[in-house]
């Protein structure tokens, strides 16, 4: 076992929202009691579907927001409300949206080299010869350096993210959708870049999607995400050989094979999202899983399993009822 | 998986170099959709020349502005009966050469737009951005203080503002510009609110930016464009008002070639000598418009939002 880069225990964000001068605040779990560990060098992935706490989990890692509830510890400090220019410097985030996430008035060089002007007292000559470096490992030219991103298509832009988030070399990189954006043909570039620089830097990457044939293709870890809450969490073989969260069956289920051979045993979910403002008691799958009793509606359910893969269940599926 | 198979190394390189950057740059693009508009332009033009009759001024006027000529009080423009051809566009009451008067004046009014524009960007500017980045308590005071500027008429507030200050050239831009200054403070803060939850924002905040590098290097830059076009038509009221205030008496002060103090100062022969108002009314009319003018082609060129492409 190598050092642990991340470590979060019991992570939670909630928002207040105000519906009214009269109505009672309310409170949204947008992320509640999410725990994990990762090593340098490995890939945790965070999956789940639209508003379940996938962003607002990487809002938290970055240091963006303050967690509500839990803690938080980088590369062996602890996060606390006050700024620590090296836990800054552990973590950094690629945003999903390429053509949002540089800045339209900077040179593509101004854009990588800020992190270190903001950061460090290395000289202009040096930071330039850093940027360059940067640049081509992530498959650019220098004569790209003086330009202005709306001059490049959205792969480029991710590939520019992904650079300027290297520039201090963090341990850990938060990807937030970092392909979700891109075209087939650029998403496959995109992550070979990502799996070359990991090999090449040490780096743990928490790599939030809903894309799970990606995932599957990246993950050596997967964290699955219900409305705010940490439903399976195991090594991406196990949850994928043998899903034993309903929900994970459910969603392993729904991802396209390409294969026309294989018989298709898709679980069909009935039932809305529920709000995250008013979620169902117990557990938050309970309204439209086919294997609730009445004692899902009582608790959060507690984790079940071994260690190294384990579900938030009280029934959770056997070996042999998972075909996926 | 599927990922690896549909994709070699070499054909995502391949990609790669045939992504051309396709687009014009920044200075060409402005230029591309400012020209399309050919009142722009031709404000333009107006607005070059008549900084070129600014700086030129002591070679192009035939007289000194300030000289009385004897025996020459409210002659009337050359091309008339009892004209002058000395006198290009007449005298006025006390025999000054209206034609030097307005050349020289054409200075005061470049200047009173360029100083009162400059005073309300910066502070206009300044205020805004840090009511837009902090909100709270303090962005609904600043917002309530311009409010109340905003609500009374300009043109009585800075009235007020100089009858405060005491009458004269410099008071008057003072008072002006912090008539103007409100629109710069909403415009700056809406700009700002627009855009600090952008990625980019974020993305320099966790780089580890400061919020002052978050002000004045992430987020200003972005926020210039609405900024710029205020400026520019700010710049036309602002030499519109101060012409007003020189007219009441509360600008410059005689015998200053100002063009409001000169018609404040034909006033009583109106009716005798039309055209010692009838210039300095058409040169406040021609700058205003063409400034105006530019003003629009700016925003068409500057504003995203009426771009096609």
């Amino acid at each position: 076992m190598s050092e642990h880069v991340l470590e979060a225990r019991d992570l939670a964000r909630f928002y207040e929202t105000s519906s009214g001068a009269f109505a009672k605040p309310a409170t949204v779990r947008a992320l509640d009691g999410a725990s994990f560990d990762l090593e340098a060098g490995r890939t945790l992935a965070i999956v789940g579907e639209s508003g379940c706490g996938k962003s607002t989990l990487a809002r938290v890692l970055t240091m963006i927001e303050p967690p509500s509830r839990g803690e938080l510890t980088i590369d062996g400090r602890t996060v606390s409300g006050k700024a620590d220019p090296k836990l800054r410097q552990a973590i950094q985030i690629v945003f999903q949206n390429p053509f949002g996430s540089l800045n339209p008035r900077q040179k593509i060089g101004a854009i990588l080299e800020e992190p270190l002007k903001l950061n460090t007292d290395v000289k202009a000559r040096e930071r330039k010869r850093r940027g360059l470096a940067m640049l081509e490992r992530v498959g650019l030219r220098a004569e790209h350096y003086e330009r202005y991103p709306h001059m490049f298509s959205g792969g480029q832009r991710q590939r520019i993210a992904i650079a300027r988030a290297l520039m201090l070399q963090p341990r850990v990189l938060v990807l937030d959708e970092p392909v979700s954006a891109l075209d087939v043909s650029i998403q496959a570039q995109v992550l070979n870049i990502l799996n070359d620089l990991q090999e090449e830097f040490g780096l743990a990457y928490v790599f939030i999607s809903h894309d799970l044939s990606v995932v599957r293709h990246i993950a050596d870890e997967i964290l699955i995400m219900y409305l705010g809450r940490v439903v399976e969490h195991g090594s991406a073989k196990e949850v994928f050989a043998h899903p034993t969260h309903p929900y994970t069956a459910a969603l392993l289920s729904a991802t396209p094979v390409a294969d026309p051979t294989r018989e298709k045993n898709r679980i069909p979910l009935t039932g809305e999202l529920p709000s995250p403002l008013d979620p169902p008691p117990g557990c938050p799958f309970n309204p439209r899983c086919w294997k609730a009793q009445a004692d899902c509606t009582r608790a959060f359910p507690p984790d079940t399993g071994e260690a190294g893969h384990f579900a938030a269940c009280y029934h959770p599926l056997a070996e042999n009822e998972t075909t996926a | 998986m599927a990922l690896e198979e549909s994709i070699s190394e070499e054909a995502a390189e391949e990609l790669a170099r045939n992504e051309t950057p396709a687009r014009r740059s920044g200075l060409s693009e402005f230029w591309y959709y400012f020209s399309e508009n050919r009142g722009a332009v031709a404000g333009l033009v107006v607005f070059a020349l008549l900084v070129l009759v600014a700086i030129l001024a002591p070679l192009l006027a035939p007289h000194d502005p300030n000289i009385q000529f004897d025996n020459a009080q409210l002659l009337p423009p050359a091309w008339t009966s009892g004209g002058e051809w000395r006198f290009f566009l007449g005298t006025d009451a006390v025999g000054r050469d209206i034609f030097s008067r307005l050349i020289y004046g054409s200075r005061f009014s470049l200047f009173i737009g360029i100083v009162v524009v400059a005073i309300a960007l910066l502070g206009g500017v300044t205020v805004g951005l840090i009511a837009g980045y902090v909100r709270g308590w303090l962005d609904t005071l600043i917002m309530r203080i311009m409010d109340v500027i905003l609500a009374f008429p300009s043109l009585l507030l800075a009235l007020v503002l100089v009858a405060v200050l005491g009458p004269g050239l410099v008071n008057a831009m003072i008072a002006i510009a912090i008539v103007l200054q409100p629109h710069f403070v909403r415009l700056t803060r809406a700009a700002v609110i627009g855009e600090i939850d952008r990625e980019y924002v974020i993305s320099a905040r966790v780089a580890g930016a400061s919020p002052f590098y978050l002000m004045t290097r992430t987020l200003l830059p972005n926020c210039l464009g609405p900024v710029i076009v205020q400026a520019a038509l700010s710049f036309s009221n602002a030499i519109l008002d101060a012409a007003a205030l020189g007219f009441l008496g509360m600008g410059a002060q005689p015998p200053t070639p100002e063009w409001g103090t000169m018609l404040a100062e034909s006033r009583e022969f109106i009716l005798k000598a039309w055209w010692a108002v009838t210039f300095p009314g058409l040169a406040i009319l021609v700058t205003v418009l063409a400034i105006n003018l530019m003003g629009d082609g700016l925003r068409d060129a500057l504003d995203p939002k009426l771009k096609r492409s």
